[in-house]
């Protein structure tokens, strides 16, 4: 049955295949989203960017998409389908797709390639990332500061790098504030399904958690926090219309000006593959506008976001694995590499990460 | 205690759109229709109930826009398998893709939009109550909904001289119609009213579970209500019973992992189908229950002429 319904959803996904203009000589720059674009979330924001590049390209260049994609093999057919219908340049916007757009990269040398949040490179395979665990710490900090209870719940996807690299970067953040600051972390194994994510909030409030974070994709954790009348932070998107009154902050992305970039590159003909990790300091990653904070809350927020666009890394040493080892002596600055890799928690997380 | 209680609550809300959507479905598979396209009853319902909800302002009014959705939508699977003949697991597997995509498309401008909750009950003195307040007079309206339903099929399919014939349609259409049932007319009502709940299932989603739309929302509840069909082996108290468990294990495992004892939440993801799996195993060892429970023309079309 999950296989049919990775299946349809490939199907569904496919339906969805839109097209702009099909005007031969266009360049064709398509994207692959795992989630709906409907989501208000992850993909949603891939798609914002998409839109920017239709917008201020879109007399030389066309644009596709497929989205639901589901993570794993599934997702080979639909890279080599894009590269099939004439796609010059294809974004693939989700870890799980790493090693399919590999193989497909492979197959076709002269289409562009480009995956998100991952690690491999090809000839041909650009990666791009956004910094998302400098937003982390900043609300690392505000859950420390706010928190009445000394805990925060922290629901999550998946046990990979980027999502242990943001619950360590929040920890970081909220031991900065509070030592002995907890956290509680439910995994849903799921980017996207509202309801459970919602269920995961109210167990964890149900735990005495008072503030919730969250690495999955749909409103549903803060919605919850709402009707209770506790706080939380937004993912990917603002999120204030769904909790005003909830909603400290959000980590947002844009990636309207890297797509806009690298597009041009391609056109210009300088395209090659890079490695590249943009951030706060880049505009890559935005904090949503503070709101239902006190002022001093709110002032020193500001003031870690302006200390990280000026350049210092929340991965700075001294800090301690959770086994008690050192990870970092005082000074030294986790490399990227070691950040992307990240599989162990920093100490004061009270969980077992999955294998 | 007070946990307790909000354990319970938050199962009931997660087992409420499972019971709706499975005893629809019941109704519809003991008339002998097997229709695969619930999910995309579901989600039409879903986002129609949203849509009225957020233009009216009344979450009532989406209630029933999402059960006149469902039922019109399956009323497409009707037609097609009922009068055109067609194979119904095919047909079934379309309106589920086509939902899927409909309602994305219906749902463009509402992305993004908070909706409109629909109220729990609240009768003043008896929701006070301590503990059993809460649990009997403080819910959601669907979930009082959820078990009327249950209790009506049930009393329907089991007491009533209609719920025997539409059983024996289920078991030999050839028979009840030599007999003069009106074969065709009778599943046309079962697959309509499956459809309704569905739709119903779905507006407990966007209405209630989490007011809003995004596409997608359902994520899988409609196969795992198919699924819960042939774990309750075609009984409605076994349906509310599985829609329980099934809510209990999710819910139980969010816990479990808050409370810090690893749970592998893949495997926990996957159980509603390996207890069907298991269930399917178990039955169809024992030759007398398949034959008493399972409807023996489910899923064959019904031509009286040929």
């Amino acid at each position: 049955m999950k296989k049919l319904i990775g299946a349809l959803m490939l199907t569904v996904g496919a339906a969805a295949l839109s097209t702009a203009a099909s005007a031969q000589e266009k360049f064709k720059a398509c994207w692959v989203y795992v989630g709906p674009v409907g989501d208000f979330g992850y993909s949603y924001q891939h798609d914002q960017g998409r839109l920017q590049v239709e917008k201020e390209l879109g007399d030389k260049v066309e644009t596709a998409y497929l989205e639901n994609v589901a993570e794993g093999p599934d997702a080979e057919r639909a890279f080599e389908r894009l590269a099939r219908e004439g796609c010059k340049m294809i974004f693939g916007t989700s870890f799980g797709f790493m090693d399919p757009e590999l193989k497909v990269a492979a197959k076709f040398p002269d289409v562009k390639f480009e995956h998100a949040t991952g690690f491999k490179m090809a000839p041909n395979m650009g990666i791009y990332n956004a910094r998302f665990y400098e937003g982390r710490y900043i609300i690392g900090q505000i859950a420390a500061k706010q928190s009445k209870a000394g805990l925060a719940g922290y629901i999550v996807s998946f046990p990979i790098p980027e999502v242990v690299m943001g619950i360590n970067a929040f920890m970081l953040g909220a031991q900065s504030v509070n030592p002995d600051f907890k956290v509680k972390i439910v995994w849903v194994n799921t980017w996207f399904d509202p309801a459970k994510e919602a269920d995961a909030a109210k167990a964890l409030f149900d735990q005495g958690a008072d503030i919730i974070v969250q690495h999955t994709d749909s409103t549903g954790p803060l919605q919850v926090a709402q009707e209770r009348g506790l706080h939380g932070f937004g993912q990917a998107s603002d999120m204030t219309k769904f909790a005003p009154k909830s909603q400290y902050t959000a980590i947002v992305d844009d990636w309207g000006p890297y797509y806009v970039s690298r597009v041009k590159a391609a056109l210009d003909g300088t395209w090659k593959p890079e490695d590249r990790w943009e951030g706060l300091k880049e505009g890559a990653v935005v904090m949503a506008p503070y709101a239902n904070l006190p002022e001093d809350v709110v002032k020193a927020a500001q003031e870690t976001e302006a200390k990280i666009k000026g350049g210092w890394n929340p991965f700075t040493g001294p800090i301690t694995k959770q086994d008690g080892s050192e990870f970092l002596p005082a000074g030294a600055v986790a490399d990227d590499k070691t950040l992307l890799g990240m599989n162990f928690y920093v100490k004061g997380v009270d969980d077992k990460l999955p294998q | 205690m007070d946990i307790t209680v909000n354990i319970l609550l938050t199962i009931a809300t997660a087992a409420t759109p499972l019971l709706i959507a499975a005893i629809g479905e019941l109704v519809v598979e003991r008339s002998g229709v097997l229709n695969l396209g619930v999910e995309g009853m579901m989600i039409m319902g879903a986002v129609c109930g949203f849509g009225a909800a957020y233009l009216t302002g009344s979450p009532w009014i989406g209630v029933l826009a999402a059960i006149i959705a469902g039922a019109l939508f399956s009323l497409l699977f009707a037609f097609m398998t009922l009068t055109l003949a067609t194979n119904q697991v095919a047909t079934g597997l379309s309106l589920t893709i086509l939902g899927l995509g409909l309602s994305g498309m219906i749902g463009t401008n509402f992305v993004g939009l908070p909706g409109v909750r629909l109220p729990n009950l609240y009768i003043p003195g008896l929701s006070d109550i301590p503990v059993v307040g809460k649990l009997l007079f403080g819910q959601d309206p669907l979930f009082y909904v959820s078990i009327a339903l249950v209790i009506a099929v049930s009393w329907f399919l089991f007491k009533t001289r209609k719920g025997l014939m539409l059983r024996s349609i289920g078991d030999s259409h050839s028979s009840a119609h030599a007999l003069g049932i009106p074969v065709i007319a009778y599943r046309y009502l079962a697959v309509m009213f499956g459809g309704a709940c569905a739709g119903l299932a779905g507006a407990h989603l966007s209405l209630v579970y989490t007011p809003q739309w995004v596409e997608n929302m359902t994520a899988g509840r409609g196969w795992i209500a198919l699924a819960l069909v042939v774990f309750a082996s075609w009984r409605p108290m076994r349906v509310l019973a599985g829609a329980y468990i099934f809510g209990a294990v999710w819910i139980g495992q969010l816990h479990a992992q808050a409370f810090g004892i690893p749970v592998p939440s893949q495997f926990l993801s996957a159980l509603p189908y390996l207890a069907t799996i298991v269930v399917l195993v178990l039955i169809s060892r024992n030759k007398r229950l398949t034959m008493m429970n399972t409807p023996a023309s489910l899923g064959q079309p019904f031509v009286p002429d040929r």
